[in-house]
């Protein structure tokens, strides 16, 4: 679980906070908020990559506010997916895997696991310039998640997609996000998106987190107590 | 009455602005293209004193035209061989030598808000807007204030030679590099960051790749700069026939003994290096990448 307390950003003119917010283990917490609110800033202080002011970040237990990005265990998937050009979609998936290395048969298996899981099996071998919006996102997500991390960020991860391919995302990120049991904060401003994948929803006005709520519809079809199978 | 104004107003044609466009465009490629004919034709008319034998150059009419021609005569000087030699070898050395400076200048000229950034893009801008000669001077200036057996060893000697290149070369593969680096999302690079790399860690893997066609830009653009470079070398290295006898030394040196085929013959064979390093870099560079 993550829980963030009277978290405080600074970015030259621009000031966030105290923001406090806390996600259970394997939840799907969605954060809405204008363009402009300050949500990018916000997962960037949580993976590490802007400084903090203020405030304590604690992953599972673990105090992260004072450690390096890589040190924290987040997998950060970023508006563009930012996948590396010039590796093939399997070393962009397998990268965490290998700066930490791990044994190649351990790789190669996770990998393969993974793309599957994604539908990304047939692109292994592709470079990631030739490949649609959908499935960068896709092996930008299998990227972040190949080194088993404890929080999930995505920053609008759909919002350059077109609504058919958006659609079919939003079962494969709920399916995925079960299967692997990984504790998700998606930033959006699709008020679909927040709807369909949340199991909490968090607003962020004016700097500050003004609702945390769970959405009036049924609880027991998102608190991945079971599994969905398509 | 607004309608009837909108179906009267008519628009005069777009001919006068490609004309212009083209006419403006077109005199001034001419003067590039004509400059680099003449001193063609100027070669093949064959000005200078013959350098081969009558009845040889009768036998083989065509091997003549190659050999018997100011180029030939030039190549065949043992003070111009060194000059070519010398001219390779410290362009070479100048180029990797601002690259490995141009990199992290680049890198945090791009990437780094820092106090004095203003400055520090200004001083680097000095090789360019001070003349030439100047350049020189300051470097002979510093030097007399090296320790004797360093001031020796550098002045008027090939060393001299390098870092007179190298100053200058820098400034322009500095300016590449800092393009490279804006064009590369820096997005890439944190995100290697959270994936679990340190700083070097994330430049290797995900940075270096990339900066492949921007290093080779900036390595074509100092090595030809370095091989123009005349004034600060006159200054700092001398032009000693044989020692610190560059290329465009060389232009020099034949021009101030009145060998005008000389001079042209040694202007060609730099033209001739100049057309390769603009293929290389119109082929494998970063197409983006200009100065």
């Amino acid at each position: 679980m993550i829980r963030i307390e009277n978290l405080k950003i600074r970015a030259g003119s621009f000031r966030l906070g105290p923001l406090s917010l806390e996600l259970s283990t394997g939840e799907y917490g969605v954060l809405m908020g204008k363009t402009g609110s300050g949500k990018t800033t916000l997962l960037e202080s949580l993976c590490g990559l802007r400084p903090i002011e203020n405030g304590r970040i604690t992953l599972a237990g673990r105090d992260v506010s004072g450690l390096r990005p890589g040190e924290r265990g987040i997998g950060y998937v970023p508006q563009d997916g930012a996948l590396f050009p010039r590796m093939k979609v399997r070393d962009n998936m397998a990268f965490p895997l290998i700066i930490r290395k791990c044994p190649k048969p351990q790789i190669e298996k996770t990998t393969s696991e993974l793309a599957k899981q994604l539908g990304i099996a047939p692109l292994l071998d592709r470079f990631p310039t030739n490949l649609s919006g959908g499935e960068q996102q896709r092996v930008a997500l299998g990227r972040a998640l190949s080194f088993r991390p404890q929080l999930l960020l995505l920053d609008e991860p759909l919002s350059a997609l077109d609504e058919m391919t958006r659609r079919t995302m939003y079962d494969l990120l709920k399916t995925v996000q079960t299967q692997s049991g990984v504790t998700t904060l998606h930033v959006t401003h699709n008020t679909d998106e927040a709807e369909y994948l949340g199991d909490v929803s968090f607003q962020l006005q004016n700097g500050q987190i003004v609702t945390g709520k769970r959405p009036d519809r049924p609880q027991e079809t998102c608190q991945g107590a079971e599994v969905p199978t398509q | 009455m607004a309608s009837s104004e909108t179906k009267t107003h008519r628009i005069g044609s777009d001919t006068p602005f490609y004309a212009a466009l083209i006419v403006i465009s077109g005199m001034y490629l001419f003067l590039l293209v004509a400059m680099l004919m003449a001193n063609a034709a100027f070669l093949v008319s064959g000005a200078g004193e013959p350098t081969i034998s009558e009845e040889w150059s009768q036998a083989n009419p065509w091997w003549a035209k190659v050999i018997d021609n100011p180029v030939g005569a030039a190549l065949a000087d043992p003070n111009i061989q060194y000059a070519i030699y010398l001219s390779l070898v410290s362009c070479t050395i100048s180029t990797i030598l601002s690259l490995w400076v141009s990199v992290p200048l680049g890198y945090l000229l791009s990437r780094h808000e820092f106090f004095g950034r203003n400055l520090l893009d200004a001083i680097l801008d000095i090789p360019i807007v001070l003349p030439p000669l100047v350049v020189g001077l300051s470097l002979l200036i510093l030097f007399q204030y090296m320790p004797e057996y360093v001031r020796e060893s550098v002045v008027y000697q090939v060393p001299a030679v390098v870092l007179g290149q190298f100053v200058v070369a820098s400034a322009f593969a500095i300016r590449t590099m800092r393009a490279t680096f804006d064009q590369i999302d820096s997005r890439r690079e944190q995100v290697a960051l959270t994936l679990g790399c340190n700083r070097f860690q994330a430049f290797g893997w995900v940075i270096l790749p990339e900066l492949r066609p921007g290093l080779l830009t900036a390595a074509t653009l100092a090595w030809a700069r370095s091989l123009g470079e005349f004034g600060p070398l006159l200054v700092f290295a001398g032009a000693t026939r044989g020692k610190t006898e560059v290329l465009s030394t060389s232009v020099f040196l034949e021009l101030s003994i009145g060998n005008l085929n000389g001079a042209v013959a040694v202007s060609f064979v730099m033209i001739a290096a100049a057309i390769v390093v603009l293929i290389i870099t119109r082929i494998w560079g970063s197409r983006d990448l200009t100065l």
